[in-house]
């Protein structure tokens, strides 16, 4: 096989160089040589991106499986999976993206053994290994058909239900939870982002994101791997989506409101900023591109109220763990160049398994018949140009 | 019974013997340079703040209910009923999620290593289990560092203000802060002079995380019955439409 080399291989291989340095600083020389954290700043983009972000992210995931095998609506049917597929590689990036943070990884098993109920994040390090677990399961019927394995696949496809309840269950916990991770620190999280309503916020957000994040999904896929768009699908979303941020802004504003928070909104600052850019991004714009009918059903409106509330949530999360922590800290955190090198490198390689799983994988209905290595190896450099994201 | 420090920084001299001695107890190190830095790290556990004449320890107040000792995941982290917050280093992995749920920011990590370590006062357990004092309190010359029972040392503090109110602010730092601390504070001037912030709430923190995570164990069941519902709901009506539709098919063709 002819490898090309094209402009986006070549950015590809340099994000992935750059994190693969990052890493040996990181194992080599340690937490304080590969990041700017300190004492008094002991979480970064490692946990408000990677983390945080990678989890909100891969939300599409119980979303689509729950509204299609609970709900029953068929007509979503197409694009689930491609949506557990983000999913799956999702959380298994956030896994890995956790090894570089803790600061003695070989130990990231003792919760299995070692357990404190009383921890939230005893709570979501169970249900992220439990729901990978349930993910890769949910994803394993792809592998199989591939291979033509009939006896695992009908093994699967009988417990195919509980499985997807048991995912929509473990989803709603942590998904919650790591909101519920910022309820402890009354004293340090600004007041425009905590409330003890913060895990309903973060579950809402996640439900709007992972709708956001099909839609985003299936407009790139169409583009780069030369499908059809399925419009009146992502229309339907839309709509959806379109409920759950109403239902979402208004349990928002109501928030605000009673906490007395609205009239720090008058004093200029670094905080106000983002909080207004998080609004902004994540609620005005994309409510007001969805309210409108005609937008709302054109696929290039769709788009955009998605890749908003995509980085509006993107916004909340770091404001969460970053932003609003910074003024109780005492200082301002800019990640080092190596925290970013390998969150880049892990999102690379991210896009570019999604490219080699569409390619070989029967992901997309078109493909099931004909999935074959000959697929073009184009379609991945070419997805792989939105890998700096 | 519980054990507590009292600090009353109107006797402290800023002599530092405390940190000499919590230096000596711990194994690290400690010259004149260590001496002269006036914060906690990851190599000195306990620090005199001086400013304008006026002292004020720093050390872990070691909670009746720690933030640290509820959120780690792995229980590194454990209160004892004897008042010490101990660390086990073999169980941490290092997610620091006690750094970041600590309301005093007391808990320091030692960046530079690649088998890194949280570091922290705690209230030296070998000596205090075995019914000795700790090493601040023992080697302090003023009686400035106190130790004993709690209930005992919250009854002493109150008398002293009560005895000499003009010197004393009043108020007692760590009786009633996030549920109250092993460590006690007295001090002449305002506890915000050296970071100690009095906005603090009086509930323990761990239950603003504990009423989500109580709620749980009943979430669970409810939420496979709601969803188990739901789906048979969604595919019953199905089923139904389906054999409905046989029936209207079979109607027609009776009435051929």
């Amino acid at each position: 096989m002819k490898i090309k080399f094209t402009f986006w291989k070549a950015v590809f291989l340099l994000i992935v160089a750059a994190g693969a340095y990052g890493t040996f600083v990181r194992f080599f020389r340690g937490l304080g040589a590969s990041t700017n954290l300190s004492d008094q700043f002991p979480w970064g983009i490692w946990i408000g991106f990677d983390v945080l972000c990678g989890v909100m992210l891969a939300a599409g995931g119980f979303t689509l499986t729950a509204a299609v095998h609970i709900l029953n609506i068929q007509r979503l049917k197409p694009i689930v999976r491609p949506t557990i597929l983000t999913a799956f590689l999702g959380y298994v990036l956030v896994s890995v993206a956790l090894l570089f943070d803790l600061g003695r990884p070989y130990n990231i098993w003792h919760p299995l053994i070692m357990r404190n109920p009383h921890s939230v994040m005893f709570e979501v390090a169970y249900c992220v290994m439990l729901y990978t677990t349930v993910l890769a399961l949910e994803f394993s019927p792809i592998v199989l058909e591939r291979f033509n394995l009939q006896k695992p696949l009908k093994v699967v496809k009988a417990v195919l239900i509980p499985l997807v309840l048991l995912g929509v269950i473990l989803s709603t916990l942590h998904q919650s939870s790591l909101g519920t991770l910022y309820l402890i620190m009354p004293t340090k999280l600004h007041p425009f982002w905590y409330t003890p309503l913060l895990p309903v916020f973060f579950f809402l957000s996640a439900i709007a994101v992972g709708l956001a994040m099909t839609i985003f999904e299936s407009s790139m896929s169409s583009k780069h791997f030369g499908r059809e768009l399925e419009l009146p699908i992502l229309q339907e979303l839309g709509r959806v989506l379109l409920v759950v941020l109403t239902v979402y802004a208004i349990l928002r504003f109501e928030d605000l409101l009673h906490r007395g928070v609205f009239h720090q909104l008058l004093v200029a600052g670094y905080e106000r900023n983002l909080f207004l850019l998080e609004i902004v991004l994540a609620l005005v714009l994309p409510l007001t591109l969805l309210a409108i009918p005609k937008i709302r059903q054109s696929a290039g409106g769709l788009y955009l109220a998605a890749v908003s509330v995509v980085l509006g949530f993107i916004t909340n999360r770091l404001n969460v763990s970053i932003t609003g922590m910074e003024t109780a800290a005492g200082l301002h955190y800019v990640p080092k160049w190596t925290e970013i090198a390998i969150t880049g490198a892990i999102i690379a390689v991210g896009f570019a398994l999604f490219a080699l799983a569409v390619n070989y994988l029967p992901i997309f209905p078109e493909h099931r018949e004909a999935a074959g290595p000959e697929a073009p190896v184009a379609a991945k450099a070419a997805v792989l140009s939105h890998a700096g994201d | 019974m519980s054990k507590a420090l009292l600090y009353d920084a109107t006797l402290c001299i800023d002599c530092k013997q405390c940190e000499a001695a919590c230096a000596d107890q711990n194994k690290l190190p400690y010259d004149d340079n260590i001496a002269k830095e006036e914060r906690q790290s990851e190599h000195k556990f306990t620090a005199v703040l001086s400013k304008n004449d006026k002292y004020m320890r720093r050390l872990c107040m070691n909670c009746q209910e720690p933030a640290c000792v509820s959120v780690c995941p792995v229980a590194a982290l454990r209160k004892t009923s004897e008042g010490p917050v101990i660390y086990e280093a073999n169980r941490c992995m290092g997610c620091r999620y006690c750094m970041a749920a600590c309301p005093f920011g007391v808990p320091k990590y030692e960046w530079s290593s690649l088998n890194p370590k949280v570091r922290k006062c705690t209230m030296c357990p070998d000596r205090v289990l075995a019914g000795r004092q700790t090493a601040c309190a023992e080697n302090c010359p003023t009686g400035a560092t106190k130790f004993g029972d709690r209930d005992e040392l919250i009854n002493e503090a109150r008398k002293r203000i009560q005895d000499n109110p003009a010197n004393y602010i009043h108020h007692i730092y760590g009786v009633e802060e996030v549920g109250g601390t092993s460590v006690l504070l007295l001090s002449g001037v305002p506890f915000e002079e050296f970071g100690y912030r009095t906005d603090f709430p009086r509930d323990p923190l761990p239950l603003r995380t504990y009423q989500v995570l109580s709620k749980i164990p009943d979430f669970i069941p409810l939420g496979f019955v709601t969803l188990g519902g739901i789906w048979w709901i969604t595919h019953r009506r199905e089923a139904v439409a389906a054999a409905e539709g046989r029936q209207a098919h079979q109607a027609g063709k009776e009435l051929k």
